[in-house]
């Protein structure tokens, strides 16, 4: 199997009718995707590539209940429509959009904890899980299924790397883009526990950057209870300190996210740290 | 966005947390006329987006005229963390018999926010942190609730205050959420909150990080935007949705995505070179915003090859090649160009550069090399 979206997964698109967001539905529903169904408010009773638009969430849900919602909304209402979609008890939401107040996610991230929902997000290129579904943004081409479950940070990175997985024969099981901000709904711990918990996912590569604690928290989880082989990347090992490098979570602060740190706290629990981002096809393969 | 402490301690004092009288200065003379209207022992403060301003010599005690104005007129000469020193704060100087660190933060592990205290305050906290953590306490606050005074009478009766210094701090630390969540900071820290000498709390020191995905909807903040935070051509390109930083070396960077922008600058290091610069290009961007991308790093001087690399996904490789050859009149001789040019159209991205006498790489690895060798 592969994780958290798969050929049945019935997906509703917050924002359907924007560029980004009908472009995208477009291309999911080529990939093969179940788009059921989209949500703008004052565009109810629309249809964007056959999906019906509807002016709440409430609506859409009572119309069909969606599996997975992904959101496009620009970033100065994107918490709201989280909030709506958590409201509505939607099990599975992927938020696209970059730019979201971390204040506003704070208190998202509460109304995600007390509903029990995941999150996946912001700031992030969505997950596939190639040949069954996509919900993001990634260019489909270069996935191939397979054995290997990919998760990370970042988005073109992530492409980098899938792109030489494929060119090296080895395909996917899911890969889950997790987010670029200082707070996601998703953390590497629970993204790597989901694919050692998946019987189709044989190998894990985790794809992290410089900035906050997550991939080191990543490393003590696997030390402790992954078993299946795990290949790591950390991007920014050049970075100046106190820089924001693009991502609002990638950002050396005193002696907390530093390259160095997560490379060694990888090493020490047994993962193998790529130094380039090619060099994990070529690592993984050696240990399937 | 980051704040002068002059900026900051004026945020704390319209949330209701005291801070001693003070004024800016941006000469000697304006030093030395502070210092009269203050009529009393003053602290001479450098104004600097940097921390580390006492270890540097930019934080002095004059209790004269004649110190206050050699205290100037060195601290107007320094330079600390990259900034030269422009403005100074004129500050009444405290008796001090208790020194607290107290801030207010986004967690991002917690993913909340959070309350920061110690007994160890004037130190710098990431040392705390590391030599005795069980010496800062952190409570987790709720966005609708702030911070309930209880938590603060806790936490004020844990830092070893008295119950009248408690009511003060009590009300400190409260407001200090409060401010927090009003103007979207990030971080709002007080290091150190003191006692004085009649035993009352008083802010002597002031950080505040605003967040800058939030300031769309405080346009009343955008006047204590600070030019030297960045550089003329970090703005520019923030304003054309690009994120550019300036780095030391002669290799100039155009990619897509943070994450691979980031990954370049550290295979150029792995192979011997120097990036002149990060530079995201942001997701979707178009021939206009490469063609930016391209001039801005450009008005460099110290560039000596153009490193662009661009993994198309929501960015398609014929609008960078078309912004790449708009941009190709203004490359003078000496520049050369290296461009690793994949994903989404790259078939058209290919041949128009191809038509433009400009050949591509497939592989990032080798445009690093070929770029290398070209810059030394």
């Amino acid at each position: 199997m592969s994780i958290l979206i798969n050929e049945n997964t019935k997906v509703m698109v917050q924002g359907i009718t924007g560029n980004q967001g009908s472009f995208h539905t477009n291309l999911m529903q080529q990939y093969g995707t179940n788009v059921i169904s989209g949500v703008v408010p004052g565009k109810g009773g629309e249809s964007v590539f056959g999906v019906p638009v509807f002016d709440t969430v409430i609506q859409a849900v009572e119309f069909d209940r969606p599996d997975c919602a992904v959101v496009f909304v620009p970033a100065a209402v994107a918490a709201d429509a989280i909030l709506e979609e958590v409201a509505c008890g939607i099990p599975l939401i992927i938020c696209i959009t970059e730019g979201i107040p971390v204040l506003d996610v704070t208190r998202v991230m509460q109304a995600v904890n007390a509903s029990g929902v995941r999150l996946i997000g912001p700031n992030c290129p969505g997950l596939i899980s190639p040949g069954r579904s996509k919900v993001g943004i990634m260019p489909s081409h270069i996935h191939m299924p397979g054995p290997v479950g990919v998760v990370s940070r970042s988005g073109t990175l992530t492409y980098e790397v899938v792109q030489a997985l494929t060119d090296a024969g080895i395909g996917q099981t899911t890969c889950v883009g997790i987010g670029g901000d200082p707070i996601i709904g998703t953390s590497f711990v629970e993204a790597v526990k989901m694919f050692q918990e998946d019987d189709e996912t044989r190998g894990i590569v985790v794809i992290g950057e410089i900035g906050g604690e997550g991939e080191e928290q990543c490393a003590e989880y696997i030390g402790k209870y992954v078993d299946k082989p795990v290949v790591g990347f950390i991007s920014g090992r050049s970075a100046p300190a106190e820089k924001r490098m693009g991502h609002a979570g990638a950002i050396v602060s005193g002696s907390t996210g530093s390259a160095d740190a997560k490379i060694s706290a990888f090493e020490e629990v047994g993962v193998s740290v790529a130094r380039i981002p090619t060099d994990i096809a070529a690592l993984i393969s050696d240990l399937l | 966005m980051k704040l002068h402490e002059h900026q900051a301690r004026k945020l704390l004092s319209e949330f209701s947390i005291p801070v001693p009288r003070g004024i800016v200065a941006s000469s000697v003379d304006e030093a030395i006329s502070a210092f009269h209207e203050l009529g009393g022992p003053v602290v001479v403060k450098a104004q600097v987006l940097s921390g580390g301003r006492g270890k540097a010599g930019g934080v002095v005690l004059a209790n004269n005229e004649a110190a206050v104005e050699s205290a100037a007129k060195n601290i107007l000469r320094l330079e600390i963390g990259g900034y030269s020193v422009k403005r100074l704060l004129i500050t009444d100087a405290c008796e001090i018999s208790k020194e607290i660190y107290l801030s207010a933060l986004i967690d991002r592990n917690a993913g909340a926010i959070a309350v920061m205290a110690s007994s160890k305050g004037g130190m710098d906290i990431e040392e705390v942190a590391l030599q005795s953590p069980e010496l800062i306490m952190r409570r987790h606050v709720d966005y609708a609730t702030g911070l309930p005074q209880f938590m603060a009478r806790e936490l004020g009766f844990e830092l070893g205050l008295d119950w009248d210094q408690v009511k003060e701090f009590q009300s400190i630390a409260s407001n200090l959420v409060e401010l927090l969540k009003q103007v979207d900071a990030s971080l709002v820290e007080i290091n150190p909150l003191i006692v004085d000498g009649e035993g009352h709390c008083r802010a002597i020191d002031a950080k505040i990080d605003l967040d800058d995905n939030a300031m769309g909807r405080h346009p009343e903040l955008e006047n204590l935007r600070n030019p030297e935070e960045y550089t003329r051509e970090e703005i520019e390109a923030r304003n054309a949705g690009i994120s550019y930083i300036k780095l030391d070396g002669n290799i100039g960077c155009m990619v897509n995505g943070a994450g691979l922008a980031m990954a370049l600058l550290d295979v150029i290091k792995g192979e011997g070179g120097e990036p002149a610069n990060f530079l995201d290009v942001g997701g979707g961007a178009d021939s206009v915003q490469v063609r930016t991308a391209m001039n801005i790093i450009l008005s460099d001087p110290t560039v000596r090859v153009i490193l662009i690399n661009i993994f198309g996904g929501i960015t398609r490789c014929d609008e960078v090649a078309n912004g790449v050859i708009e941009a190709l009149g203004s490359i003078s001789k000496d520049v050369d160009l290296v461009v690793r040019l994949v994903g989404t159209n790259e078939d058209e991205g290919l041949s128009l550069l191809k038509t433009a006498g400009i050949s591509a790489h497939s592989s990032m690895v080798e445009a690093v090399k070929q770029a290398v060798e070209l810059a030394s």
